[in-house]
């Protein structure tokens, strides 16, 4: 079958690449590029893998955008500012990090840190696993939750690779009245007894916005991007060639084994190492 | 069985002498509606006010997580699942014990479970129901339960999960059921004319028009068989369903292939346990010492230890397996070593070896030592439930500390009145059928010699053709007669 053919070749080629680098866990950018002629939601694929169920129903007209993020680590500092914006503007507790800045050990026992929002997976554990659809990814790529349907399960908890789910387990911080009610898009004021993530400021993104992390970023550290029109725009206004600059600066993604096809990039530095699924030690 | 031993034919004629058999035979309908007939006692009332509280304290509690949410259980973004899976887990692990154990022991026409099968199939009914409403405190919106339904998502484990409890709470509905029939037709005889309304739909209607006719107890047999082999399939995938709940995410350590069988040895072991508390308290309760022995105890023993030790091995196994490479350690040595370890430990010693010391030493091998090894099993097969939930589900999976979860007096409350409701329901659902079931007791005919079955059960048919005014065929007396040499003394 030619299909398992590509895989094995898209395979050697990425333990090629991971090897150069020196860990299993990362894929390259530019070994991901070479390999997938269009990658899932690219440039004018409107590809939505995984399951079925995972696109919206609105596909009659192809979207505009697929959302991406590029996150560069050599730039971040780890003032945890983004954290902070997105709190802010989703009244989240202080334990609700959607975008949390993890202090990491490189290969040679130096720190260095590194945001996580929700990875947008293209092919969402969180997704599959949810028992009623209250989870859903939108043709735009993006993944949500619908806080008036999810059970509280927790069962996405369970299931995503990243830690990126944080529960509403109690009533959480005061918030002003709302001129519009909670939507996946903008779930405030949060549910009690419902799971919620970063849902990528998709209206932000709609608005030709930044999201409020890559706003909130002083070293301009995190790029929101569009896979469709091959851009990418950071808070110090500096316009990318998505494309180009993931092939560039040999971007990576998270945890590749999981095979979850994330939809956030990191750039890295010199010895970092982002094969972290042993770190539960 | 013609070789006769000679202890158990002078046995045997003491009871001949003594006239012992209609007495025993009387005894049998006198015991087993022993919870119904006579009006409860000072104990019985004070043991389910002190049940009722605690449940009522539990309701309370649920209220309480209800209107401030799943924080004031304990639980964090780390320990996401905690106390309550393991709750459903435990009770419904408990039933699925009760009812493999009465379906195989029928299976296999083993007649020493007659007195114990009623019991054995209540506890599983009781336990499904409370573990079924143990999902209710885990969820974070109860209230909107139903979604399941309505939007199903089957490539969830969870919608299976479900689906795989609610087809167990049927099947164990009916195996409690049907060798019921012929006891509610024995009551409502009993009660004549004077029956009020609840009693005519509870005997009279359940009971299906049971007349004891050779082709009724050929269907109810039919019957009987084909939902004894039917429960056991359904049980093994109630616990393979349910240990794909962790199984098939990403997480070291539940990520296991040994998950399901894992499962449904736990369920056995800690059912087999159930089944000799509740056995053991209804014994005492309703002083059934004369058909109950010390047999009974050391026979669940001997089932419980092998299932003990299956666990055992296949705790091991997983340990080993995950260990060795050291890929995924973390959740091992927390486990082993680290702030798990007390409770791992626990089940080791207090589940495991505790158990087979007590089985292994003629002293302790008795109905008193297995009861209380049984409560070791049942507590600590929680436990154990809880290391398997919590390691997993706290470590961190990209950086930083191992969360953590802490005990509040709303998870204790809630989970105590689960407890709680297992003997409460239990004792109240005694009130209204016998404790054994009768035709069975007949069957298994308990003393050992061709005529002293046939003469019993001559006895009880003429007991039950007065209840009933009907003919009773006395069964075969070979079964029950090699049976119950093979018990000998
Ligand atoms: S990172 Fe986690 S929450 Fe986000 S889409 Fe992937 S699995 Fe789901
Ligand atoms: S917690 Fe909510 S979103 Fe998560 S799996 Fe359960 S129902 Fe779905």
């Amino acid at each position: 079958m030619s299909e398992s053919k590509v895989n094995r070749r898209n395979f050697l080629k990425i333990v090629g690449a991971a090897t150069a680098a020196g860990t299993v866990e990362m894929v390259t950018y530019k070994a991901y590029a070479s390999t997938n002629s269009a990658p899932n939601g690219w440039k004018g694929t409107s590809g939505v893998s995984g399951s079925s169920a995972a696109s919206m129903a609105n596909t009659a007209s192809p979207p505009d955008h697929q959302w991406a993020m590029v996150i560069d680590l050599r730039s971040c500092n780890g003032c945890k500012s983004c954290t902070a914006a997105c709190q802010k503007a989703h009244y989240l507790t202080e334990d609700q990090t959607w975008i949390d800045v993890f202090t990491m050990t490189d290969t040679i026992g130096r720190t260095y840190s590194m945001p996580r929002p929700c990875m947008q997976c293209e092919n969402p554990p969180c997704l599959h696993v949810c028992p009623v659809h209250a989870t859903f990814r939108t043709n735009q790529g993006v993944v949500l939750v619908n806080q008036g349907r999810c059970i509280g399960c927790r069962m996405c908890m369970a299931a995503c690779p990243y830690q990126a789910r944080y529960f509403n387990w109690n009533a959480g911080v005061e918030y002003p009245s709302m001129p519009i009610k909670p939507t996946p898009e903008m779930p405030v004021p949060q549910r009690l007894g419902t799971v919620g993530k970063c849902t990528f400021c998709v209206g932000n993104l709609n608005d030709g916005l930044l999201s409020e992390c890559a706003a909130g970023c002083p070293m301009g550290s995190i790029y929101n991007g569009d896979m469709k029109t091959d851009v990418g725009v950071n808070s110090m206004g500096n316009t990318i060639k998505l494309s180009e600059f993931l092939y560039d600066n040999d971007a990576v993604t998270f945890k590749t084994s999981q095979n979850t096809h994330p939809r956030v990039w990191y750039i890295m530095g010199h010895g970092q190492n982002l094969d972290n699924d042993d770190q539960a030690s | 069985m013609v070789v006769m031993d000679n202890k158990i034919e002078s046995d045997q004629r003491d009871i001949v002498d003594s006239n012992a058999d209609e007495t025993w035979v009387n005894d049998v309908t006198e015991s087993a509606m022993r919870s119904m007939r006579n009006k409860p006692g000072k104990a019985w009332w004070i043991a389910i006010t002190l049940l009722g509280l605690v449940i009522v304290a539990g309701v309370i509690a649920w209220i309480y997580q209800l209107k401030h949410g799943l924080a004031s259980a304990g639980y964090n973004d780390r320990a996401f699942w905690a106390v309550y899976i393991a709750d459903v887990i435990t009770f419904i692990g408990v039933s699925y014990g009760g009812a493999v154990t009465s379906a195989i022991l029928r299976l296999t026409g083993q007649s020493w479970r007659a007195p114990l099968t009623r019991l054995a199939e209540a506890m599983a009914l009781v336990t499904v129901i409370i573990g079924g409403t143990f999902i209710f405190p885990h969820l974070g919106r109860p209230d909107r339960f139903l979604n399941i339904v309505i939007y199903p998502n089957f490539s969830s484990p969870l919608f299976w999960d479900f689906m795989a409890i609610l087809t167990y709470t049927v099947a164990t509905m009916i195996f409690f059921y049907l060798p019921l029939i012929p006891d509610m037709a024995v009551v409502s005889k009993m009660l004549g004319d004077k029956k009020k309304l609840w009693q005519k739909f509870l005997y009279s209607s359940l009971s299906f028009n049971w007349l004891g006719t050779e082709k009724q107890k050929k269907a109810l047999h039919r019957g009987l068989t084909i939902i004894s082999l039917l429960i056991i399939p359904l049980a093994v995938s109630v616990h393979s369903v349910l240990s794909w709940a962790f199984a098939l995410t990403s997480r070291p350590g539940w990520m296991e292939t040994v998950f399901p069988p894992y499962f449904v040895i736990a369920a056995l072991y800690s059912g087999t346990a159930m089944v000799v508390l509740v056995v053991a308290g209804f014994r005492k309760g309703y002083k059934l010492q004369r058909f109950i022995t010390d047999r009974h105890f050391v026979r669940l023993g001997y089932l419980m230890v092998a299932l003990g030790l299956v666990y055992l091995y296949l705790t091991f196994a997983d340990l080993v397996t995950e260990g060795y490479t050291g890929i995924t350690t973390g959740w091992i040595k927390q486990t082993v070593t680290g702030s798990y370890a007390p409770a791992f430990w626990f089940y080791v010693f207090a589940g495991e070896l505790l158990p087979i010391f007590v089985v292994a030493f003629k002293k302790t091998r008795n109905a008193t030592g297995i009861t209380v090894a049984s409560v070791f099993v049942v507590i600590s097969l929680w436990v154990k439930r809880l290391v398997i939930v919590l390691p997993a589900a706290t470590q961190p999976l990209i950086a930083g500390a191992w969360g953590s979860y802490h005990f509040t007096w709303v998870s204790i409350t809630i989970t105590l009145a689960g407890v709680a409701a297992i003997p409460f329901l239990l004792m109240i659902m005694f009130r209204f059928i016998p404790l054994f079931s009768i035709e069975e007791m007949e069957e298994a005919g308990e003393l050992g010699s061709v005529e002293q079955v046939s003469a019993h059960t001559q006895v009880l048919a003429k007991i039950l053709a007065k209840y009933t005014g009907l003919e009773v065929t006395a069964p075969k007396a070979s079964k029950s007669l090699t049976a119950s040499e093979t018990e000998g003394k």
